[in-house]
């Protein structure tokens, strides 16, 4: 039987569709890819799977009912990951997990459902990492705004702990490489999709857009940072495995002054 | 709030706090109210960490470093020639709310030396947390240290605006606090241990019946203990902490490896090494303590009173064992998968459940995280490799010794060198 290959808008609703149509037309060999990745020409038979968010929702339901909570988070935390041939294995786990009377979600020895365990695992690092590593700029506008550049796509699970925690201030999280942010306006948090000024800097606070006091506070947390070290007890392998380079660049505290 | 003199006052109080260990942010359960600032109710985030290695979760200050005691350990003892500064309340405050802002810190742990006398300076630690909570709606994390000798009424009100309270009782015996802080009695900690505990536990009871009644240190108690400035075995720290775990219901034991900060001829002089390793067994026979079932006389006992340097306080005790093993996964309860070396509390849930599914082999074993170079000397599963060496404990030991690069190593090498 010939491969059939699926396209997909990239979102969560337009893969758990592509999902649907596997099973409805019952297909065996199938590739399922997100179209802004696709290589275009590998193959010549492409289906386009129109996003549909009653048949997501459909899906994503039967998923729930068949997989403990944990295990469908597990799942969405793998989509986020962005990690290419991640569909298949999602596929391969959600065959598994309707194949199955009870969920699956625990069996660490079936390939699929470690892997994604594996994988959800690192998502959910770096969503940690981010609720820790996001540093906030006080802008002209009376807006905190921090940049970054996860590796995957966690600004929708940073979402809900950024506005329970800063309740009383306006901010955005933005993501560089992906090219949106989340902006909370003190009553809800929407996404956003910001032109930033040829001039403008991620890694600096310039003055043309950042509030005096913002220079000052940096100045004070990285004395302040300075000060807490105990020299004598200096092990920089553990720092760095805490704090890995890729991040070192927005940190304020890891800024030359 | 002027800049500069608050960068110096920080510069200066936050150098002389960072020998204090506890850094822990977890556990509290205060939510985002009222629209708010902040939020403790989470595992507790570490924002950055030291070049040492050590989490920053809080802004950790003195409120004063003058103090009218000298405790031959402390940076801040009275005869330590050195700057001295002071913070005003509002300075606190500012710097928490704007760090917390900004997404540094999870919030507050605030020390200080003793100036003037116990009372003068608990109700200042005391009156930055309250207008923390009431003027700035903060619900951030707030841990305040208690004063040794502070009044019950003062700490009562500390726990209203606290999540956390500690006491330091820094020298683990009573022997060793008199000769190396000599105007510190051991009650002077006790007194508001036993306030905070008795406090707690009658919040716990009028909660119950009235749900409004405020909230009371919601994290619980703390303390440390310095490691290796005066002449302790590891027998006589944790059962002091298991003590103090007992009788005064603490979250926390902390242990800090002394470094040396003075030349005082009763202490370890300028230069020797930090006892980092000894502090980690330390951790791990605490952590074995709280989460594995084990008994501080199982790991420690007068016959064993110090922790090995070369395993782990889990394998050490395997080793003397052996008797208990092995133990099969397939069929173990919690308690005995537990004790399994190698085998951390993750992996022992990960077993218990996947086994559900099926018979597990070494291959399984190994794809679920399990660390086999040390569990498979202790446990059998579905399969018959390796299930019927008849190895000595000195034999296993050397073998994992030979399979494991410790990451102390470079460290223990150095402790080694200094016993000769
Ligand atoms: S009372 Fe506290 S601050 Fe003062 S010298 Fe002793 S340990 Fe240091």
């Amino acid at each position: 039987m010939k491969d059939q290959n699926l396209m997909y808008d990239g979102t969560f609703d337009g893969f758990l569709s592509a999902v649907f149509y596997v099973f409805e037309h019952q297909l065996k060999a199938v590739t399922i890819q997100n179209e802004f990745v696709m290589q275009q020409g590998l193959f010549s038979e492409v289906e386009k799977v129109i996003t549909d968010e009653a048949k997501a929702t459909r899906v994503w339901k039967g998923i729930k009912s068949k997989l403990s909570s944990h295990g469908s988070y597990q799942l969405y935390y793998a989509f986020l990951s962005e990690q290419s041939g991640v569909e298949a294995l999602l596929l391969d786990y959600i065959k598994y997990a309707f194949s199955k009377g009870t969920p699956v979600d625990k069996d660490y020895a079936h390939p699929s459902v470690l892997k994604i365990a594996q994988i959800a695992k690192s998502v959910g690092r770096e969503k940690h990492r981010m609720e820790a590593f996001v540093r906030f700029r006080l802008t002209k506008d009376d807006v905190y705004f921090a940049n970054i550049e996860p590796d995957f796509n966690v600004l929708p699970l940073i979402e809900k702990h950024f506005k329970r925690r800063y309740a009383d201030q306006k901010w955005v999280i933005y993501d560089i490489n992906r090219a949106y942010g989340l902006f909370y306006d003190l009553e809800k948090v929407e996404i956003v999709h910001m032109d930033f000024p040829a001039n403008f800097d991620f890694s600096k606070t310039d003055d043309e857009f950042f509030a005096i006091q913002e220079f000052e506070f940096q100045k004070l947390w990285q004395d302040y940072f300075k000060a807490t070290n105990i020299a004598s007890r200096k092990n920089m392998k553990l720092h760095i495995r805490h704090v890995p380079k890729r991040y070192w660049k927005y940190l304020s505290e890891k800024q030359p002054n | 709030m002027s800049f500069q003199r608050t960068q110096e006052k920080l510069k200066i109080l936050a150098d002389a706090a960072k020998y204090d260990v506890s850094c822990s942010s977890s556990g509290s359960k205060r939510a985002n109210t009222n629209k708010g600032l902040g939020d403790a109710t989470g595992m507790g985030i570490c924002h950055s960490y030291t070049e040492d290695g050590r989490c920053v979760s809080l802004l950790k200050i003195l409120l004063t470093n003058h103090c009218i005691f000298d405790c031959a350990y402390c940076v801040t003892r009275k005869s330590n020639d050195i700057k001295r500064a002071a913070f005003k309340v509002q300075e606190v405050v500012d710097l928490t709310i704007n760090f917390y802002r900004r997404n540094y810190i999870e919030g507050l742990f605030l020390s200080s030396g003793i100036f003037k006398s116990a009372d003068f300076t608990m109700e200042r630690l005391v009156a930055v947390a309250k207008k923390l909570r009431l003027e700035e709606n903060f619900n951030g994390y707030i841990h305040l240290k208690s004063i040794p000798g502070a009044s019950d009424e003062l700490m009562r009100e500390a726990g209203l605006y606290a999540d956390r309270l500690s006491v330091n009782i820094e020298i683990p015996t009573e022997a060793g606090l008199k000769k190396l802080a000599p105007d510190k009695k051991r009650e002077d900690f006790i007194k508001p241990m036993v306030k905070v505990k008795n406090e707690i536990i009658q919040y716990k009871e009028e909660k119950k019946i009235i749900k409004s009644t405020p909230k009371f240190a919601p994290a619980g108690q703390s303390t440390q203990m310095i490691i290796g400035a005066s002449g302790e075995n590891d027998f006589q720290i944790m059962q002091t902490s298991n003590f103090f775990y007992k009788t005064y219901n603490l979250k926390r034991v902390y242990y800090s490896g002394y470094v040396p900060i003075s030349y005082d001829h009763r202490l370890p002089q300028i230069g020797s090494a930090v006892p980092m390793l000894r502090e980690n067994r330390l951790y791990q026979t605490d952590w074995l303590m709280r989460f594995y079932g084990f008994e501080v006389s199982e790991i420690l006992n007068e016959q064993h009173q110090h922790l090995d340097l070369d395993v782990d306080p889990k394998l050490g005790w395997a080793l003397r064992n052996l008797h208990e093993f092995p133990v099969d996964v397939n069929t173990a309860d919690k308690h005995m998968l537990a004790r399994i070396p190698g085998l951390g509390m993750k992996s022992v849930y990960k077993i218990l459940n996947a086994r559900r599914f099926r018979k597990l082999n070494w291959e399984h074993l190994k794809k679920i995280g399990v660390a086999l170079n040390r569990a498979q000397y202790f446990m059998v599963c579905e399969s018959n490799q390796f299930e019927k060496r008849d190895l000595t404990s000195e034999k296993i030991k050397g073998l994992i010794l030979q399979n494991s690069k410790s990451k102390y190593q470079k460290t223990l090498s150095n402790q080694l060198n200094l016993f000769g």
